[in-house]
């Protein structure tokens, strides 16, 4: 269903995405696996038409996302739903509100229907009753679950998932991942999933991709990951600090850094 | 193969720096433009946004309404003391009512007010805008299928552009009675002729300048307090930075374009 051929992304002269093919399959769960800073939530911005490439296609259907007009993208997207980060919540409006607000904008049905399917979505992510409460008097995880909510609203054909359960307690977690899981089986939903959680990634997703520097390292199904051969691979899913993956960012020498050697950075008292 | 290595002079370097930002300026001016006009095509555009130009124009008008009533009086009231105390000196304090009106619905009405609007809801649009970039609300409403330029950005240029006027006029009218209060009242001019002149000596001529001036301000103060705010660099200090600049370059370019539009109104 959606395609990106040679897709590159740039800020600046750093390449958050090399020039990479994916390939995410239809009504399936695919989760993009990666440490921080390796072009994950890049790529999946890319998949959602929110950046525009450096360089490529995003197929969907016959359709390229890079070429499209906004008012063609917008149609596109009343049949997609995202789940940010930090939820992104509208903060002037309230829980039913947020959750309400692609009904209200997409359809015209009575505020009666649209009361009892908020009450559906409300109820799946175990927060009905508090239709009432703003976004700033909710905990992390709960915003998290209205994010969800909303995001399932409109029965969405595909949904983005931005690290759906990072942030969150071992009970919403779960939760959040039964419910990705639940929601994306039963209404045929492709699901796009950008987590560094493993277990997490493992247990939900019926295909991964493993990116590491903005390149895919590797690409399968959960057990071809587990099975991997690849250290780096290896390295990721057991969270090794030591490998092929270096945990140290810095390009200089320790030593010289702290003896204040020529060309090393010198803090100033 | 060996680099070629020019060292620069230091004239040489400053001139390189005014251009870098002289063409950074250019570069700003455009996607403004741009922007603001582009938000601005999509009023006819479907879904029709009228409940949010009216909630927006009552937020940021009435919410506006307080200072510019405050600035009003205290404005006419200072041209009062200052007119008498210069008429006075040439026995011709009866112009004092022509004095007040003409200054406030000239120039210190559609500036001032165009000032405060600025202070109180340019940086309130501003800092909005940019808190729902970082937080992702704009990406989010986008990812809703809602175009954040026909929902974030038009109501509130649009609710600008008539909020000015309107704001203007009240500034205006505040002004000139407060002025009479002063000056006929605590000053002892005569109530006749300070309504007399007032009335004589103000044409239309002078109302339709300040009015072209007050859209004008309002104009220029939606397209700059939105672009500010939608392209702020998405983090704490971007926002702070951007709410700072859209104040500052509101009011320069409100200062700028009052010369401009003064020289064609005279």
């Amino acid at each position: 269903m959606i395609r990106a051929e040679r897709l590159s992304k740039l800020f600046g002269d750093v390449a958050a995405l090399s020039p990479t093919d994916v390939h995410i399959r239809s009504g399936k769960i695919t989760a993009i696996m990666g440490g921080s800073g390796s072009g994950k939530t890049t790529l999946l911005r890319l998949l959602a038409g929110l950046e525009k490439p450096s360089s490529g296609h995003i197929w969907y259907g016959n359709e390229d996302l890079c070429t499209i007009s906004d008012k063609r993208l917008y149609q596109l997207r009343e049949s997609m739903g995202m789940l940010f980060q930090y939820s992104a919540l509208l903060n002037s409006l309230n829980v039913y509100d947020n959750v309400a607000f692609p009904l209200h904008e997409h359809t015209d049905l009575d505020e009666a229907v649209i009361r009892t399917m908020v009450s559906m979505k409300l109820e799946q992510v175990g927060l009905r009753g508090f239709e009432h409460l703003m976004p700033s008097e909710l905990s992390g995880g709960m915003a998290k679950r209205v994010a969800f909510a909303r995001a399932i609203a409109m029965d969405p054909k595909i949904v983005f998932f931005d690290e759906p359960t990072s942030g969150l307690d071992p009970i919403s977690s779960g939760v959040i991942s039964t419910l990705i899981k639940d929601t994306s089986t039963k209404n045929r939903m492709t699901s796009i999933v950008v987590t560094h959680d493993v277990p997490a990634g493992l247990s939900i997703a019926d295909h991964i991709i493993l990116l590491w520097q903005g390149r895919i390292i590797a690409e399968g199904s959960p057990d071809e990951i587990r099975h991997s051969t690849d250290e780096r691979v290896q390295q990721f899913l057991e969270g090794r600090p030591d490998g092929p993956i270096p945990f140290s960012r810095s390009t200089t020498s320790y030593i010289d850094d702290l003896t204040h050697k020529p060309g090393t950075v010198r803090l100033e008292s | 193969m060996s680099e070629l290595t020019i060292k620069q002079s230091g004239p040489a370097i400053f001139l390189g720096r005014l251009g870098r930002s002289t063409l950074r300026g250019c570069e700003q001016l455009g996607d403004a433009t741009m922007l603001g006009f582009h938000a601005l095509s999509l009023i006819f555009s479907k879904p029709w946004q009228g409940k949010h130009f009216v909630l927006q124009l009552y937020a940021l008008g009435v919410g506006s309404l307080a200072i510019i009533v405050i600035t009003g009086a205290f404005t006419g009231m200072v041209l009062a003391l200052q007119g008498y105390y210069t008429l006075a000196k040439f026995g011709s304090e009866s112009l004092l009512g022509a004095g007040v009106g003409m200054s406030i619905i000239r120039e210190l009405g559609p500036v001032l007010g165009a000032f405060m609007i600025i202070g109180r809801a340019g940086s309130s649009i501003t800092a909005e805008i940019g808190i729902m970039r970082v937080t992702e609300q704009t990406d989010a409403l986008e990812m809703m299928a809602v175009n954040p330029k026909q929902r974030i950005l038009l109501p509130r240029i649009v609710a600008v552009i008539l909020a000015v006027p309107l704001l203007v006029a009240i500034f205006d009218v505040v002004g000139i009675g407060t002025g009479y209060i002063v000056g006929v009242e605590l000053l002892g001019v005569n109530p006749g002729a300070y309504m007399a002149e007032l009335v004589a000596k103000i044409s239309m001529h002078d109302m339709y300048g300040g009015w072209v001036k007050s859209v004008v301000f309002g104009f220029l103060i939606g397209i700059i307090c939105t672009y500010m705010g939608y392209r702020a660099v998405p983090t704490t200090e971007g926002v702070a930075q951007a709410t700072t600049q859209a104040v500052v370059i509101s009011s320069v370019c409100v200062l700028i374009i009052d010369y401009i539009l003064t020289s064609f109104f005279l």
